[in-house]
């Protein structure tokens, strides 16, 4: 049992067509037809300037958005914070395609750009790249978000010293159907981190 | 040989997803790589794909691409050499 006290600095949800920080809707996109495009308008959003974004699968553009958005307005990212992420559908969007270029044996032509993305924790490698992260990462496959284990397991890793923060969440996908949810964990913060505050913050901002 | 080019810079674009780049701004002597558009070794095994696919041309030895991936004009003239279709 961990008695030491870890609180939830901020959270980002992309949800609905819709991006939210610390509950607060910042963009909303109903025109886009298809979720590239609906992530393509976040980047613009956000401003970034980033070409390796458009090489990557949906999944992680997502993944990739939430942290943009949530690590914003971080000052001092720590080279040692851990990444705590989490899905339903592990890679599955991205598998399909792969398994769509290879099923024909005399159009057998399987794409290594789509091939590299047939594993959700590619999110992983994609976020610590970008923010020179070098910490230690883990990905779950579960049915639902488990609160419960994201917390335990953040808190372990904060508290043995493996981690100075934690950006744990969901970001799942499957069929254009999205659902994603990140926080930052840190050891200063006002809303402290537990199974059930996690959860409250997750199912937040469902339907608009 | 100037049509083949400008076909491969847009090939290139859609193929590697340089959604940033025109076909205009690649130069037909630009390195590809490093300094050039800055593709990396994943994009090489997708070039490799696109000659088998698009020209027929199997590259025996991967490493042949370092070569042949020099620049767009580079490119063009190794395929237009090699092409099978």
């Amino acid at each position: 049992m961990i008695k030491e006290k870890y609180y939830i600095s901020d959270f980002c949800i992309i949800r609905d067509n819709r991006v939210f920080k610390n509950g607060e809707q910042i963009y909303v996109d109903t025109e886009s037809e298809n979720l590239k495009d609906f992530a393509k308008g976040i980047y613009k959003f956000m401003e970034l300037k980033y070409p390796k974004f458009h090489k990557m699968d949906e999944l992680c553009k997502l993944g990739f958005l939430a942290s943009e958005v949530l690590l914003k307005d971080v000052e001092n990212l720590r080279e040692d914070t851990a990444l705590v992420l989490s899905n339903k559908a592990s890679s599955l969007d991205t598998d399909r395609k792969h398994q769509i270029s290879i099923q024909d044996k005399n159009n057998f032509y399987p794409s290594p750009a789509v091939f590299v993305y047939t594993l959700p924790n590619i999110i992983l490698g994609e976020i610590s790249i970008k923010n020179k992260m070098k910490s230690e990462n883990a990905f779950f496959v579960t049915e639902t978000f488990d609160a419960g284990f994201i917390t335990k397991y953040s808190k372990v890793l904060m508290h043995t010293g493996k981690a100075s923060n934690v950006i744990c969440g969901w970001v799942d996908l499957d069929n254009d159907k999205y659902d994603v949810f990140l926080a930052f964990l840190s050891k200063k913060g006002k809303k402290e981190l537990t199974k059930e505050e996690l959860n409250k913050l997750y199912r937040s901002n469902s339907y608009g | 040989m100037a049509e083949l080019r400008e076909e491969l810079k847009e090939k290139l674009i859609e193929q590697l997803s340089l959604e940033d780049v025109e076909a205009s701004e690649i130069g037909d002597d630009d390195p590809l790589f490093g300094d050039g558009l800055g593709l990396d070794s994943i994009d090489a095994l997708e070039l490799i794909v696109l000659l088998e696919k698009d020209y027929g041309i199997k590259l025996k030895d991967p490493k042949e691409g370092k070569a042949i991936f020099e620049s767009i004009s580079v490119m063009a003239d190794y395929i237009s050499k090699h092409r099978t279709k």
